[in-house]
Formats: C-alpha cells, structure tokens, sequence
C-alpha cells in the first residue's frame, strides 16, 4: 500500500466540505466520518476497479448505504478519475451528475441510496451472484450506526449468516450521533459487535481513523472463511474540522463563508502537513 | 378448464430456469404459495428462501441484479408491494434494476384468507413507478408469455398473479403483444377494457349480451404501464360507453389509467368502472365474485345497468 492515505484523505475532506459549500446543502459531518475508511478502500489496495470502465466485471463492489455521505465518496470517485472533479461544484444542482444522495448514473455508484437500511440486502445479494458465478471478488458496504435501527439491515444480517455469505464485509461508520440526537437518546444501538455475534458474524471493533487499524481490520475480514464480517469503526462525526467534531448540529447543514474559511484552514494545514 | 396464474407461472419459471442460467428465483417463506418450489428444486443454488422478511427479499433481488443475475423477487402481492415499497422503489425502481416482482394472491381472487390478504392497491402502487412495467395476466398462456416479457425487458417488472383457478381464454401456441392492449370480441355499443381473472368474466357477459343485440368489445389490457394509449383509443373509437373491469380498488388501477386516457384525449364515451370501493372479505372465490359483481353474470349485469342508464 504506497498510497499516501493521511493526504489523500486530506484532499477528500477538502473536495467534499468544498462541493457542500458550492451546492449550500448535504451532509459533512456525516461524510467526515467515513473518510479514512473510504480512502483505505479505494486508495489502499483492498478493491479493485477500472474508473474508466465502472461496470467491469472483474471488480470488487461497494455500496454505500449511507447515502447521505456520498460527498466523501463523490471526492473518492472524483480523485480516482471515474468524473471530472468539475462535477463537484455542481453537486445537488439541477441537470447535475452529483445528486444529492447516490444514483445509478454517476460513474461508481452501483445502487441508489438514501433511504436507509437497504444496502446490506443489497450486498448479500451480489455477493450471492458472485459466489454462483464462482467469481472471487468482494462486496463491502458502509453503514451509518443510526441507520441500524432498521428493520431491514437485521432481516439482511440474518440472510447473510444463513447463507454463510464470506465474500462480503459490512463496515458500520460508528459516530455515535444521528439528525435528533445522539443514537443513545434517540434509540439506543446497545453493544452492536454483540448485536452482530449474536447474529452470527465474525466482528472486529476498530478506530474508525486510524489507518493501520482500518487496514488490519480489512485484511482479517477479507480472510474470515463460512461468515459475513461485521467492522465496527468506532469514528468521530465532523472528524478533521475542530468545530464540526461530535456536534450533531453538523449532520446535515453547510457551513457559511466564514465557517468554510475556518474549515479550509484546518483542512488545508492538514494536506499540508500530510504531504 | 381452469388454471390458476401462479400455477403457470411456477411452470414457466421452470421452463426459463432452463433455458437461461442467469435467472435466478427469491422467495419469502411462501415457495409453496408462489409456485417456485419447482425452480428450486431444480437449481438449488439459484434460489434464495430469506425467510418472512419482505424488505430483505427486494433489496437481495437488487443486488443479484447489479451481479448481473434476472432475479425473480416472489411473495404475496399484498406483502411484496405494501412492506417492500420503499426496496422497490429506491433498490429497483429508483436504481434501474431489471428485478422482476412477481405478486400473487391479488385481488378478493384470493379468496378465504380476507382483507389483509388481498392486494387492491398493488396496480396503483407499481404503476406510481415511472419506468415499472406492470403486466396482470388474464389466464395461464398469457402468464407464460409474461413470464417471457418479463424475462427479456430491460425495465424493472411487476407481474400480478392470482391464487385461485381462472378460466383458460387464451388457446395454447396463441401469439402476444405484451405491452398492447388486445381485443377479444368485436362490438360497437360498449368496449370494456379488462384485466386479469375479470377478462373471462367479460367475455362470458359479451356472450350473455349477444341476443339482445347490445355489441361488446372485449379488451384485454394486460400491460397497465406503460399503457398502449393508442391502443386504448382505437378501441373505443366507435364505442357509445366504455367500462373497465379488475379485480382491484377502482382508484389508481386500470379504471384509473383508462379514465386518464379519455380525459387526456378528449373521448366523448361516458366512462364506468368495475372495481372494488372497499376492502375485501373472506369467502369462497366464487361467492365473493358473485358478491361484488366479478363473475359473469355481476358483469353483465352492471354492462345492463350502465346501458339502460347511458341517456
């Protein structure tokens, strides 16, 4: 992995808090808390794809059932080249490629999201196809840990153990937070590793920012025979920008011109260092 | 003879499930229900039984399509369409997966089982879709042909099918349109457009009618969306009434999508619909047919009724 992650992870906060301000609306603190885990991912090795053929059938899958983070993947697609980075600036526009949540027709985006709890059923799925087609890819998805109290993501979890689905690996982006309040108050997620086990999949609990943990976690889970992985990454909302970190005030607004200065000089002081 | 639409589209599961080994079938808890159990016996490792849990059952469909897999997502009509709307329409709908949904026990067709049981708001849901395809077959032959459609189209897919026997209208080796409406009996005074088990009923009342010199032409409008507009116009060119027929809520079903064509186009007809205004009931197939006017005789009866009350 020769990728300088802590710097383009840098640069993937800078495109999305950039693409918010433009569009005046989306999600950073819920995008900032799956940075490190998108830049692992894409940039560190663990999936295969060609940005200039997104639907070829030799790749690994992702699917980002929190779509409402999709302004850190749309910077991860961008720097990768599946669109031009132009296409930021017109994220949630009318006639825009970026839509506010992910469509099919953006380059990368394998399934629509934004409505919450759909894209571990969706994952056991292709990993179904993958495994009849004896095919040796991989499916990971990214979850939101408010997006757990769905009904569906605990019918999925049951699917996925029945059919011992091994070529998948679910990531929960763990902030602790969601648009009420903390998932604590609002409806308790208890101990979800636990919740996983019980369930019967493999877990690996891990810090959500720390790039060898991510890396380790990916590499255990990849390896993980006859059981779905379950990551818990435990992360930060608003990571990366001092005055969004663990404020659920940021779940879904757009910084003002000052807030973005004061957020692109943390950000920016960030890509520097990490050069 | 009758035959009920599940039946043979169990059959003609099978038959594809032959032919083409990218389809794959997903079931509910209801394979005995759905008529998969053949299929799955067959190709067990195409077939996926998630247990009783409607969302999960879609959105899997979903990711076996985005695998490249014609994934046949099956359950009750009521339960597929109701629990599952929000899976179908941001997984499928939204997301462009050429899923096909196969939705039986639709209708009061259903029978004992009651209201909760019976889907009458299934056609208006799928076909709120913009690029769903709803296909309500009339009988056995044309299910297997709508089997087929459904098989090829590129478009997400709902295929409303029935629990209990229905008349065969259609002989063996007949040739479709999916996607037309198609005319049955030729008659210049009343068109009724109808779908699904109503299709027969219709055309055993044109029959009844025959002698009192009252001409009705018989449609079969098995593709509700997208609907064949010029079709629906041509048909009732002549006409001095028209009446649509389904064992459906008369709101946001067929009549809904007739109704929407004539005050679109103009049309002079005056317009009836046949139809369900509240929720079913248990009962036997045949009484609640009798009941609510579906058989033959409840048809011709309401065409009598809208004939004599036209001026």
């Amino acid at each position: 992995m020769n990728a300088n992650l802590p710097h383009l992870a840098a640069q993937v906060r800078i495109d999305a808090l950039k693409m918010i301000f433009a569009a005046q609306s989306g999600h950073p603190g819920s995008s900032f808390s799956t940075v490190e885990i998108l830049a692992t991912l894409f940039f560190g090795g663990f999936l295969k794809f060609d940005p200039k053929n997104p639907h070829w059938d030799g790749r690994d899958y992702f699917i980002m059932s929190k779509g409402h983070g999709c302004p850190a993947l749309y910077a991860v697609l961008g720097e990768l080249g599946y669109f031009s980075k132009d296409e930021f600036f017109n994220l949630r526009q009318v006639d825009s490629l970026l839509q506010g949540h992910p469509e099919t027709f953006i380059p990368g985006v394998e399934i629509a999201s934004g409505p919450l709890g759909q894209g571990m059923s969706v994952s056991n799925g292709i990993a179904l196809g993958l495994k009849i087609d004896g095919k040796p890819n991989k499916v990971f998805s990214l979850h939101g840990d408010g997006e757990l109290q769905e009904g569906n993501i605990w019918e999925a979890a049951m699917t996925a153990a029945k059919y011992k689905i091994d070529n998948y690996v679910a990531i929960v982006d763990h902030n602790t937070l969601q648009i009420d309040g903390t998932c604590e108050e609002i409806k308790s997620l208890g101990d979800i590793a636990a919740k996983f086990r019980a369930f019967d999949w493999e877990t690996i609990e891990i810090d959500g920012h720390d790039f060898a943990q991510i890396e380790g976690a990916l590499t255990q889970a990849i390896a993980v025979v006859g059981k779905p992985v379950c990551i818990v990454a435990h992360t930060v909302k608003g990571k990366g920008v001092s005055f969004m970190e663990n404020q659920v005030s940021w779940h879904g607004v757009a910084p003002n011109e000052t807030e973005f200065e004061a957020a692109m000089k943390e950000l920016t002081d960030q890509f520097d260092r990490t050069k | 003879m009758s035959i009920a639409t599940r039946t043979a589209f169990g059959e003609e599961l099978l038959a594809l499930g032959k032919e083409q080994t990218n389809v794959v079938a997903l079931d509910a808890d209801l394979r005995g229900s759905t008529k998969t159990g053949a299929f799955a016996k067959a190709f067990p490792e195409r077939a996926f039984n998630v247990g009783i849990s409607e969302q999960d059952l879609v959105a899997t469909a979903a990711g076996l399509a985005v695998a490249g897999k014609k994934a046949f997502a099956c359950s009750f009509a009521t339960f597929l369409t109701g629990r599952a709307y929000d899976q179908i329409r941001t997984s499928v709908a939204v997301s462009e997966k050429a899923v096909v949904l196969v939705g039986t026990h639709a209708g009061i067709l259903t029978g004992e089982d009651g209201a909760t049981h019976q889907s009458l708001e299934d056609i208006g849901l799928m076909r709120a879709l913009p690029n769903m395809v709803v296909l309500h077959p009339a009988d056995a032959e044309e299910t297997k042909a709508c089997v087929r459609y459904a098989a090829a189209c590129e478009h997400p897919v709902y295929l409303r099918l029935g629990r209990a026997n229905v008349p065969i209208v259609y002989e063996a080796g007949t040739k479709f349109e999916i996607g037309k409406v198609k005319k049955i009996t030729d008659g210049n005074d009343i068109t009724i457009f109808a779908t699904g088990p109503l299709v027969a009923s219709a055309i055993a009342a044109a029959k009844l009618m025959e002698d009192d010199k009252i001409g009705v032409k018989v449609v079969d409008v098995t593709c509700i969306s997208p609907l064949d507009i010029d079709g629906v116009l041509r048909e009732i060119v002549d006409a001095k009434l028209v009446v649509t027929a389904e064992d459906h809520s008369i709101n946001n079903g067929l009549g809904s999508a007739i109704a929407e064509v004539m005050a679109e186009h103009g049309a002079p007809a005056k317009l009836h619909r046949i139809g369900m205004r509240r929720f079913g009931e248990s009962g036997s197939t045949g009484d609640l047919y009798h009941k609510y006017g579906f058989d033959a005789e409840g048809v011709e009866a309401s065409l009598r009724k809208f004939w004599d009350e036209r001026k």
